[in-house]
């Protein structure tokens, strides 16, 4: 953990941003190595995928469009600030005392739910991943609302910095010269590409439906699944990517998965249990909580990796 | 042994580390991140022997996987300084 | 042949310890980016090569040791590739290796250099 506040403290204080988003990127890698070390292969593997890759690469495309030194602003009054970052920390850290100790079997969140879901969790939905059960049936609102959330956000960029300024029509060709600059001409990059993106994409898959069995799930799947188009948009050129995975694709996909999730949960209505009750899916509740768990994460992975490759292309469309 | 492995790869994060906050120019900073992201995943395969635990390996490939986007992102963003340009198209821009 | 293996295993590991910090060494002291990209890079092969092998051994015959050796070659492939996208970056941004002339200047050293 020293190494996440020497991070945290050179992040804060460097203002060249490129090497800021650099050190934000080990810095997430830390809190992952962090999560890891706490047994959450989980979330481990969500804040990698999620904090060191995507969150990187899009910070670069904002990079590319901004300044790249942060600017010196005036800190005339920062003393009373600091004191009064202080002293919130001071009560905060005050407040954890009263907390139990880290993994006390006796303090109060081991006592209501969690030991109800891990228990009946092998009865009732029969996963071994309790994680995925945790976060797909038990808790299937919240994943719902997440998902909600990622949804909008991609609207929420698409709708700002998706459409072309008024007035200006960007027509012009790239010229033959600049196709030589770019990545394209690089055979080594492009050679590895072409083996890899398969085998990324093949394992985007495989972390999306083995998250019943072992760490990963839908976010992952999504994440990893999106890598790989990024992957390609990066070394052969923007348009190439767009054509091999157009705008309107990745705008149904998005839709779709939270159609797909809100559908399952319609779908308990017409089968006479609640919203977003597996259980009356199938012919037994068990096979029903598969069913669901299995469809419901389908659509977050699809939401999720739509999401993230509209961002990305939207970002990197951008002119200067 | 497996300790040992531990404190090493830790030893050689620390050097990555201060390699990146103090390398003066770019490349060198994205040298330690890219060398940072093999050490963790060294870390994570070693702790996942130590902890008998190995679905720690599908966090190990995924660490893998994203410190390679992450590094060839970061070498197209500065050696073009820009992450793909647009050429036209469909006149909707994204939407 | 236990204790063979066990020793093979135990040996690769440390090994790939020494590796691992003598690339990390490598990287802070030598002074230019092109010659620490070399140590980075003996981090990246001689260092996880080694460990990752040593825990291959460990794990006997099973989805792990598939999944090491999965892990193994997938770095192979790619820290290289990350490794040359880097120094091109590095060249065509203008960084010059030390004691070493621009490209175009190397008539003087016999005739073998061509514009890159």
């Amino acid at each position: 953990m020293g190494f996440m506040a020497v991070i945290g403290f050179a992040v804060a204080r460097l203002r060249n941003l490129f090497a800021v988003v650099m050190l934000t990127g080990i810095f997430s890698l830390t809190a992952a190595v962090l999560y890891v070390l706490l047994d959450a292969v989980d979330v481990a593997f969500t804040e990698a995928a999620v904090g060191a890759g995507i969150s990187t690469v899009l910070m670069l495309g904002t990079l590319a469009l901004t300044s790249s030194e942060e600017r010196v602003e005036s800190t005339g009054g920062s003393r009373w600030a600091l004191v009064l970052v202080v002293v919130t920390g001071a009560i905060l850290v005050y407040g954890t005392f009263d907390m139990p100790a880290f993994g006390d079997p006796t303090a109060a969140i081991h006592h209501h739910v969690a030991p109800y879901y891990l228990e009946k969790s092998g009865q009732e939905i029969g996963l071994p991943n309790v994680v995925t059960s945790v976060l797909a049936s038990y808790r299937g609102y919240d994943t719902l609302g997440e998902v909600f959330v990622i949804f909008t956000a991609a609207i929420g960029v698409l709708l700002i910095i998706g459409r072309p300024q008024f007035g200006r029509r960007r027509s012009h060709r790239m010229l033959v010269g600049e196709l030589h600059e770019s990545m394209r001409t690089n055979v080594i990059l492009r050679v590895v590409s072409k083996l890899l993106i398969p085998v990324i994409l093949l394992f985007a898959l495989y972390v999306q439906w083995h998250g019943d069995f072992g760490p990963g799930g839908g976010f992952q799947a999504g994440v990893i699944f999106a890598s790989g188009f990024i992957l390609y948009a990066l070394i052969f050129d923007i348009d190439t990517a767009r054509t091999m995975i157009p705008a309107r694709v990745t705008r149904i996909f998005l839709c779709l998965g939270v159609l797909l999730y809100t559908g399952v949960g319609i779908a308990g209505f017409f089968m006479g249990g609640n919203f977003l009750n597996y259980s009356v899916l199938a012919a037994t509740p068990v096979s029903g909580q598969h069913l669901g768990i299995l469809l419901v994460e389908f659509g977050v992975g699809l939401t999720v990796a739509a999401a993230m490759i509209s961002i990305f292309f939207t970002f990197a469309r951008q002119e200067h | 042994m497996m300790v040992a492995v531990t404190l090493a790869v830790l030893v050689t994060m620390a050097l990555a580390v201060f390699r990146s906050i103090l390398g003066p120019t770019v490349y060198d900073r994205i040298l330690a991140v890219n060398a940072f992201g093999t050490l963790t995943v060294v870390l994570i395969s070693v702790y996942g022997f130590l902890s008998e635990r190995p679905e720690f390996l599908d966090l190990a490939l995924v660490y893998a996987l994203i410190n390679f986007i992450g590094t060839i992102a970061v070498s197209k963003y500065v050696e073009f300084s820009h992450m793909g340009r647009p050429t036209g198209g469909d006149e909707l821009g994204d939407i | 042949m236990d204790i063979i293996l066990e020793l093979l295993s135990w040996g690769l590991l440390a090994v790939g310890a020494i590796f691992l910090i003598i690339g990390g060494i490598g990287m802070v002291r030598l002074p230019d980016v092109f010659a620490r990209m070399h140590g980075a890079g003996i981090i990246d092969t001689m260092g996880v090569g080694a460990v990752l092998s040593g825990l291959m051994i460990q794990g006997g015959m099973s989805i792990v040791t598939i999944k090491l050796i999965l892990i193994l070659v997938f770095i192979v492939f790619t820290s290289p590739t990350a490794t040359h996208a880097l120094a091109r970056a590095a060249l065509h941004g203008g960084v010059r290796p030390r004691n070493n002339e621009a490209p175009e200047e190397d008539t003087s050293q016999g005739g073998s250099s061509s514009k890159t």
